[in-house]
């Protein structure tokens, strides 16, 4: 050994006896096992990570040139877009992020329908996860006020007075949460520090919890095998590799490089997404006595909103609009007590029968009718048809202990298969 | 509180400026932000005949005489009319927002993003070459894209008088076919007025001859250049940002092969 090594060697020594630095690197990369027979699907959680430094990078250099006042917030976006050195980098980055962030969330999401990851035992890592969905809605709603364009306006407008459906309290609860008894200067303000304070804290503890549940108890894989019951004479997996560096290097590095030059076509060549990504009304400073032709939420929203929009009749006594938030926050809400709901003896949609795959296949279609049903303007027919895919979105997971009980599932083998 | 947002929102369509916008077809046009000329051109246009009323207050001159490769010197003397302004400053006029809503009823709309408020270049473009005569509105003038707008039409004197007409065009046969006559094979006309003209994809307007000082031709190229300048302060690093997004895109192909090669190697390891 070296001189120079043998003095590396003393300084971690030092630093570990005082701070786990050494151990903290072999228990979540070096001597994290992770099933060997990942796929494509796995690639999202890290390319998740990837885009929020993006957005808490870009976010901190915007703050730096955006001013929170309803007179002065429409005007910086354009002194970050003209003045600014490659302010209209950051703001693209920024913007094309948070659709970003919502297509590798739904994806991750998805994984985890299909291989049924949120089984036990990890159905801590699920609700996390769902809590990180709703506090990420939470952060591009409140960013999505901020460029006080038209359209943020009005959506906001939209949104906030949700809250006026409450019975009893809604109005003043609507008027407690904008400041005001308009969207004004001071919901612009408040928003403001939600979210570039409190919500991106929360997102972070949230992911960090995320992270450790998760590596707590291993990932899931493709085949929903437990790869802890097959051990080596050292205690390691047998169908398991170490995180670092065969995943980092060998699956996630390459997989984020190609997600950054997708990213990059979109963020240099098309940053309106036409118009989905930065809605042409948003060119516009916010006006109260303009409406758009139009309110529609951002891409990510419009299956939620949709169904707010497929509550059409009051019930109990209570308006319809009440009872849209009602469906809206269910279908929000509902995913996080999946772990109870599936009540098969096998995790992966590989294993499962036709009634969960049918189930699983009828559910994707209806989220993008919603999807695309939000954007559209409401003709009955169109409501109608929202309305159906309501009720499918909420027989996947209220039936699902049902179907998963009583379909036939295929053995799952003890190791991975070797392909 | 809703109901005084209403009662605004029913009193503002009832003013003057507040027009209606209409279902008329859109024409195609292509910018170039190559063609340093024609943006010059726009430019002159605009701070000639549009910026007395319509501000683009998030763009400076300086970044204008940047961009379009115009010397300082000819940007001031040409192009800055206001002695209060310097080259930094913003391109906005001096009308303030009482006068404005006195005489137009309306505040005339920023420009800088105009193009992107309305999702693309088509929709100025068309706008500025479809004002018609029309004695009952109070200046004179009315427009098929936007019907009833408060605005004049500042380029009359160049592009000429259009007036409203009706043509005689093709009869339609119920097979959705042109009609004509039998023996001659000439097609059987009919009078259509307006909108039918417009379902006909005939523009229902006529350039009253010698009206103007331009043809139609050197108009319509007048309205591309402004129409090309609006459309590049709209998003004035437009052309920077493709030409960066090139040399990424190419370092991030160059290294997805060596990243690929890398993961290939660990890969062959795991079964």
């Amino acid at each position: 050994m070296s001189g120079l090594q043998h003095s590396v060697k003393n300084i971690m020594n030092w630093i570990d006896a005082r701070l786990p630095v050494t151990e903290t690197y072999e228990k979540h990369m070096s001597k994290y096992y992770a099933p060997k027979n990942t796929n494509f699907w796995y690639l999202m959680g890290v390319l998740a990570t990837v885009v929020l430094v993006n957005q808490l990078l870009t976010g901190i250099w915007l703050t730096m040139s955006y001013i929170p006042t309803a007179e002065g917030a429409f005007g910086s976006i354009e002194y970050i877009m003209r003045d600014v050195n490659f302010g209209w980098m950051l703001r693209y980055m920024h913007s094309t992020g948070a659709s970003a962030f919502f297509l590798v969330v739904y994806l991750h999401m998805f994984r985890g329908l299909m291989y049924g990851s949120y089984q036990k035992p990890r159905e801590l890592i699920w609700i996390l996860g769902m809590l990180i969905f709703v506090a990420l809605m939470a952060e591009g709603f409140l960013g999505y006020l901020l460029p006080w364009g038209n359209m943020s306006f009005w959506a906001g407008q939209v949104i906030v007075s949700l809250a006026g459906a409450v019975p009893i309290i809604g109005d003043s609860l609507a008027t407690w949460v904008r400041g005001d008894f308009n969207i004004s200067g001071i919901t612009l303000n408040r928003f403001f520090a939600l979210h570039v304070v409190l919500v991106p804290m929360l997102l972070i503890g949230l992911v960090f919890l995320h992270i450790v549940a998760l590596h707590e108890v291993g990932s899931n894989n493709p085949d929903g095998i437990d790869i802890k019951k097959n051990l080596d004479d050292k205690g390691k997996p047998l169908d398991g590799i170490p995180f670092h560096p065969y995943l980092t290097l060998g699956h996630d590095l390459p997989a984020i490089v190609a997600f950054c030059f997708l990213f990059a076509v979109v963020m240099f060549y098309f940053p309106d997404g036409g118009g989905y990504l930065i809605e042409a009304p948003n060119y516009e400073r916010a006006n109260p006595l303009k409406t758009p032709d139009l309110i529609a939420p951002v891409w990510y929203y419009t299956p939620f909103y949709s169904m707010l929009r497929a509550a059409t009749f009051p019930f109990l006594g209570l308006d319809a609009k009440f009872w849209g938030l009602v469906v809206m926050g269910g279908a929000i809400v509902l995913p996080a007590v999946l772990p109870w709901l599936d009540r098969s003896k096998v995790k992966s949609i590989r294993y499962k029968g036709m009634a969960s795959k049918s189930f699983l296949a009828i559910f994707v279609v209806a989220f993008f009718v919603l999807g695309y049903l939000g954007v559209q303007h409401p003709t009955p027919l169109k409501t109608f048809l929202a309305q159906i895919c309501t009720a499918i979105y909420f027989a996947y997971f209220l039936l699902m202990p049902w179907y998963t009980s009583v379909e036939l599932t295929k053995p799952v083998p003890e190791r991975i298969p070797i392909k | 509180m809703r109901g005084l947002v209403l009662s605004f929102l029913l009193l503002s369509s009832h003013l003057y400026g507040a027009g209606s916008s209409s279902s008329y077809p859109l024409d195609d046009v292509l910018p170039d932000l190559t063609d340093k000329e024609s943006l010059q051109r726009g430019a002159r246009t605009f701070v000639n005949y549009c910026m007395g009323c319509h501000e683009m207050k998030y763009q400076r001159f300086q970044r204008v005489a940047e961009d379009l490769d115009i010397p300082e010197e000819a940007m001031m003397s040409n192009l800055v009319f206001d002695p209060s302004k310097k080259l930094g400053s913003h391109m906005s006029n001096s009308m303030s927002v009482s006068n404005a809503k006195q005489w137009f009823g309306n505040v005339p709309p920023d420009l800088t993003l105009y193009t992107k408020l309305k999702g693309g270049p088509e929709y100025f473009y068309t706008y500025m070459r479809v004002f018609y005569e029309d004695s009952t509105r109070p200046f004179g003038v009315n427009n098929l894209l936007y019907e009833n707008v408060g605005m004049p039409h500042p380029l009359v004197h160049l592009q000429g008088i259009q007036k409203k007409v009706c043509k005689d065009v093709p009869k339609i046969a119920k097979n959705g076919g042109e009609m004509r006559e039998a023996i001659t094979g000439r097609p059987l006309l009919e009078n259509k007025c307006g909108d039918e003209l417009v379902h006909r994809g005939v523009s229902p307007l006529e350039l009253v001859e010698n009206s103007g000082e331009l043809s139609i031709e050197e108009y319509d190229s007048l309205i591309y250049d402004l129409t090309n300048f609006l459309y590049y302060s709209g998003d004035p690093s437009r052309l920077e940002r493709q030409r960066i997004g090139g040399f990424v895109l190419l370092f991030l192909a160059f290294f997805y092969v060596f990243a690929w090669l890398l993961g290939r190697e660990y890969t062959k390891e795991i079964h």
